[in-house]
């Protein structure tokens, strides 16, 4: 073809108009050319549209996790009431700042930290853990906010992307009492994580106590509520209409088997004192009361302080997070006398009015520890805590099927001693109880070689010293025991669950019930008889039964026991008293208990100075 | 002369129904993307879908205006009208009021207008003015110049503005050239350019060097004819592709503002920052590839009703389309436009007189390039570029300018018989 260059100079005019056409139909070929780069394009977008539109689902998810928010419902936790339905443990609200690293846009950082009045290193190294533990999944990024900054703070949230509030709830402790008993709540670590798959980063979980022990109840269930999010993270309504919405369960209350008021009570009469205090009602096991001291205020494991005051309460040389109550084990002392009485009188060794003599302290091949009138017969030496007489009795006891037959007596005794929930951890619902000790022949023929050993060999158990150790629970219970004749319901410290009464079984000892009725009697002496141990605290009107003991110890000032049930008749209360480093059990375990038994069977105490000089003495050396 | 003719006789209707239908998607997009259930209100001019609403109304005016004049106004006021608007973008650089780092609008009260919008039309006439004149070759060095200056002038005016996307839009007179005869040697220049541009950013630029010589030589070799292609030519076109390399790494680090860098950068990934600059296009390539087949159904756009994706009432107002009505959405937007470019082209070539020709392939060009790149920018395919989709977006100026642009074409086809 030609350009209009090849035409003559004379045929110009011609060509001008003629240009227009050839140009156009020179070219015109390449209209398909340029149609094709457009629509070829077209294509390829189409294509790519296709791909991320049709085939792949990566971003439907992703979408969808931009709008969804997942917020866990936490149910509030059960409320912990006594058994007269007075508040032990409540709830409050709390709030804590939670955070989705991924979603969190440049934020103005100076004014978030000073919202929530941090730094703005404490700031980023949050964020940080935040993003290590999960990018896409919301961790706790500051926990339990003040009623007060989370009202500034709700304000100016939403300029805050990937940061958002979630209400909890935290506990309260209206009384600062019975810390050990109740427990305390705390976050989960890694390891019950591991162990239950319900638990998750962040969620609260009893550590110790009823609140641990009944954790399952206390609980409930969290609830899932799934709603959508607009890109400042306000919520604009229900995901695909709440259907995979989990409702929350509610944590069911409890009703403890404490006695508020006697609770309080025993504790204000072990302040400045290292020991516990056990009271059980013997129809039932109920724990009426359960101190140990030195103690703590439950409040203080609380909310954000709580990993603070906690380091602190583990390094207390005092050991306030040290349940004596059932972890402490001692020698029970005088105290097992009762038992190694029982034992005698069911083998039939032993009848009431068996005498033995003593010659005081110049007594073999145990002394005793004050002079009295001799021989006693067996009310006479469990009132005046008599050891040559109980000797007597441990011994022939061992040496029933011959002196050289140990084993086979000390076996037989011993399966008659441990039916009293020696030996065992006997408490249906306290968690982290000792079982104490009392020893087997196992343990003696490693110790002194098979039939090494003879009833002289472990005498030391007859009087409740030596390798023998009980807690403060099993004292008690023992106490319950006998206030029962022969049997004893498994000690605990929850009654109810959501007001339905708990079960708990009977467990009934190798003794009959008749020969109870002697050791009562001598209990009642303690009290009552002229030389009782416990008579000047004998309770105007009152028929109480006791017996004192005073247990050596190696470390230091002896420890002072005391058990007791009263009335003798129908008992409603059976204690165990024990007071480290306090001397004779006389001197500061019997009035105790006699002011506890009074205020719990009369409702108050007659006798203030006793009390005041109880409560106010501090034993605890300085 | 003449006696006068109905309003719309002759007057091409695919072209009408096509630009009627696209105006009321745009409508329904822009509610969808601003839609709150607080507030139902349709005509709320507070609200962008209020105004776009008066934008079309007022468009259809324009329109009507348009379609009275006679065409010969458009050839003979061609250089008129684009000295004026020349003279507004020089204007705009003084008297402009600066929005979002652009200093490219003009107040009247209320409303802003933008003459980088209007421009284009009327670069589009000066074009197929020039061009229809019978004494222009695009083989001869003088009319590429004038070519060249008729091009540049609203470029470089619309780059001082700050104003990149709507600059880069005269790149697509390419095509106008090409059909009127400049060497296709300029597309496949403008290819490799662009092909060495992402590769001179990607590869080491040292290898990449050696690439070509490599390429240089072996092209010499197995088509050297004796005394045909001189080796001077191809060392020359070597060396000028090595240089290219070179101007490409220094243009980028040293030319490109920061945040163009990162969207280049972002594109060919090597930047996932989904927080700052890589954040707009991910959201809207999640609000698209969420819409699954038919999409999430109108105004259940969780992305957009939410407000993840930014400017989505503006530039990214396809992320709408593509999430609440799908793929099929999306083709049905993408087979509008194509029909509409293709049936301007088909109707330009059927023009008989050299300046309606030119003028159609104008306003293909434009929309084309429009199209692409906005589509492109949205689905990840074309960095981060702030030019509207035609008659979609939300905008007074970019509606009423392709109103402008496509009805002089509607006119001047409507007269395709005369010698306009």
């Amino acid at each position: 073809m030609y350009g209009y260059k090849d035409y003559p100079a004379k045929e110009i005019k011609f060509a001008v108009v003629q240009t227009a056409m050839i140009r156009r139909s020179f070219y015109s070929q390449r209209q398909y050319f340029v149609i094709a780069i457009i629509l070829g394009i077209f294509l390829i977008y189409l294509i790519k549209l296709f791909y991320i539109q049709v085939i792949s689902d990566k971003y439907r998810i992703l979408a969808e996790s931009n709008v969804r928010r997942t917020l866990v419902q936490y149910p509030p936790r059960g409320v912990i009431y006594d058994r007269n339905g007075k508040v032990l443990v409540t709830n409050e609200p709390a709030y804590d700042l939670m955070v989705i690293p991924r979603q969190v846009k440049n934020p103005d950082t100076a004014e978030l930290c000073r919202l929530l009045d941090i730094e703005s290193k404490v700031f980023r190294d949050k964020l940080r853990k935040a993003r290590g533990y999960s990018p896409y999944k919301a961790s706790i990024f500051i926990e339990q906010l003040s009623r007060e900054s989370y009202g500034f703070l709700q304000e100016k949230l939403y300029k805050f992307p990937g940061f958002f509030v979630q209400p909890r709830t935290l506990r309260r402790y209206p009384q600062a009492t019975a810390a050990n008993v109740l427990g305390y709540v705390g976050e989960v670590n890694p390891a019950e994580i591991e162990a239950n798959p319900y638990y998750k980063m962040g969620d609260y979980v009893g550590k110790s106590g009823i609140e641990k022990s009944y954790e399952k109840e206390l609980r409930g269930e969290k609830g899932l509520r799934i709603v959508m999010v607009d890109v400042f993270n306000r919520e604009k309504g229900r995901f695909e209409e709440g259907r995979y919405d989990q409702p929350q369960v509610q944590g069911k209350d409890l009703t403890s088997s404490i006695d508020l008021d006697l609770q309080l009570y025993a504790e204000k009469l072990m302040a400045g004192k290292r020991g516990s205090i056990v009271a059980i009602e013997p129809s039932t096991g109920e724990i009426l009361a359960m101190v140990t001291a030195p103690s703590y205020d439950p409040n203080l494991l609380i909310g954000r302080k709580r990993a603070k005051n906690y380091s602190q309460l583990v390094n207390d040389e005092q050991k306030p997070l040290f349940n004596r109550a059932i972890q402490a084990t001692y020698p029970p002392g005088s105290t097992f006398k009762l038992v190694v009485g029982l034992v005698g009188l069911e083998e039939g060794v032993l009848t009431p009015a068996t005498r033995y003599g003593c010659s005081g302290k110049a007594s073999k091949p145990i002394a005793c520890t004050h002079s009295h009138y001799s021989p006693l017969d067996l009310i006479g030496a469990i009132e005046q805590s008599c050891n040559p007489y109980f000797w007597n009795v441990f011994r022939t006891s061992i040496d029933r099927f011959g002196y050289t037959n140990t084993s086979v007596g000390f076996t037989e005794w011993r399966r008659m001693v441990t039916s009293f929930g020696f030996s065992t951890t006997i408490a249906a619902d306290l968690l982290q109880q000792s079982k104490g000790n009392i020893p087997t022949i196992k343990y003696y023929d490693k110790y002194f070689g098979k039939n090494g050993w003879r009833s002289l060999t472990v005498r030391s158990l007859a009087i409740g010293q030596g390798e023998i150790l009980v807690t403060p629970l099993q004292l008690a219970n023992l106490s319950a025991t006998i206030a029962n004749r022969g049997f004893y319901y498994s000690p605990h410290i929850v009654k109810k669950v959501a007001g339905v009464p708990l079960r708990f079984e009977k467990k009934v000892t190798a003794i009959s019930p008749n020969n109870f009725l002697p050791v009562i009697e001598g209990m009642e002496h303690v009290f009552q008889g002229g030389s009782g141990t416990a008579r000047w605290y004998a309770i105007d009107s009152i028929i109480a039964c006791g017996k004192t003991g005073t247990v050596q110890n190696p470390h230091g000032k002896d420890h002072s026991l005391f058990i007791a049930f009263a009335p003798r008749e129908n008992p409603r209360i059976a204690i165990s008293v024990v007071i480290e480093n306090a001397g004779f059990g006389a001197t500061w375990a019997v009035p105790i208990a006699s002011l506890i038994l009074e205020r719990y069977l009369k409702g108050r105490v007659v006798r203030p100075e006793l009390e005041e000089r109880m409560s106010s003495a501090n034993l605890i050396g300085e | 002369m003449k006696k006068r003719r109905p309003f719309l006789y002759n007057v091409d209707r695919t072209m009408i129904i096509i630009y009627l239908l696209m105006m009321l998607l745009g409508w329904l997009n822009i509610y969808a993307a601003v839609y709150d259930e607080a507030h139902k209100s349709i005509f709320d001019l507070d609200l962008s879908y209020g105004k776009q609403a008066l934008w079309i109304f007022t468009s259809l005016i324009i329109s009507s205006v348009i379609l009275m004049t006679e065409p010969r106004f458009f050839s003979s006021f061609a250089y008129v009208i684009y000295g004026g608007m020349m003279l507004l973008l020089v204007a705009v650089l003084g008297i402009g009021k600066e929005v979002a780092g652009s200093k490219s609008w003009i107040g009247f009260g209320e409303f802003s207008l933008q003459p980088a919008e209007f421009a284009k039309f009327a670069t589009a006439l000066a074009l197929a003015a020039y061009l229809g004149n019978i004494n222009t070759n695009l083989s001869r060095p003088f009319t590429r110049i004038i070519v060249g200056f008729l091009l540049l002038i609203p470029m470089a005016l619309i780059l001082l503005q700050n104003d990149t996307g709507s600059a880069l839009v005269y790149f697509s007179f390419i095509l106008v050239l090409f059909r009127e005869g400049l060497s296709g040697g300029f597309l496949i220049a403008g290819l490799i350019g662009a092909v060495l541009f992402v590769l001179a950013l990607l590869i080491n630029q040292w290898i990449l060097i050696g690439s070509i010589a490599v390429i240089v030589l072996l092209i010499g070799y197995f088509f050297y004819r004796p005394g045909h292609r001189p080796w001077a030519v191809l060392i020359v076109v070597g060396v000028m592709g090595m240089g290219y390399v070179f101007g490409v790494e220094y243009a980028f680090e040293k030319v490109l503002e920061p945040h163009q860098k990162t969207r280049i950068n972002v594109l060919l990934g090597k930047e996932t920052d989904l927080k700052g600059a890589g954040y707009n296009v991910h959201q809207s390539l999640i609000a698209i590839g969420s819409g699954g087949v038919a999409g999430k159904g109108y105004l259940k756009g969780t992305q957009t009703k939410y407000n993840y994706v930014p400017e989505q009432s503006t530039d990214f107002i396809f992320c709408t389309v593509g999430e609440e009505w799908g793929f099929l959405g999306s083709l049905a937007v993408l087979g509008l436009f194509s029909t509409l470019i293709v049936r301007i082209i088909t109707l330009a070539e059927r023009q008989r007189s050299a300046f309606s020709r030119i003028y159609g392939y104008g306003v293909a060009s434009i929309l084309f390039f429009h199209v692409a790149i906005n589509i492109g920018m949205t689905i990840g395919l074309l960095p981060v570029i702030g030019i509207p989709l035609p008659f979609f977006s939300y905008g007074g100026s970019s509606l009423w300018a392709f109103t402008v642009l496509l009805m002089i074409f509607i006119k001047i086809d409507s007269h395709r018989q005369e010698l306009v």
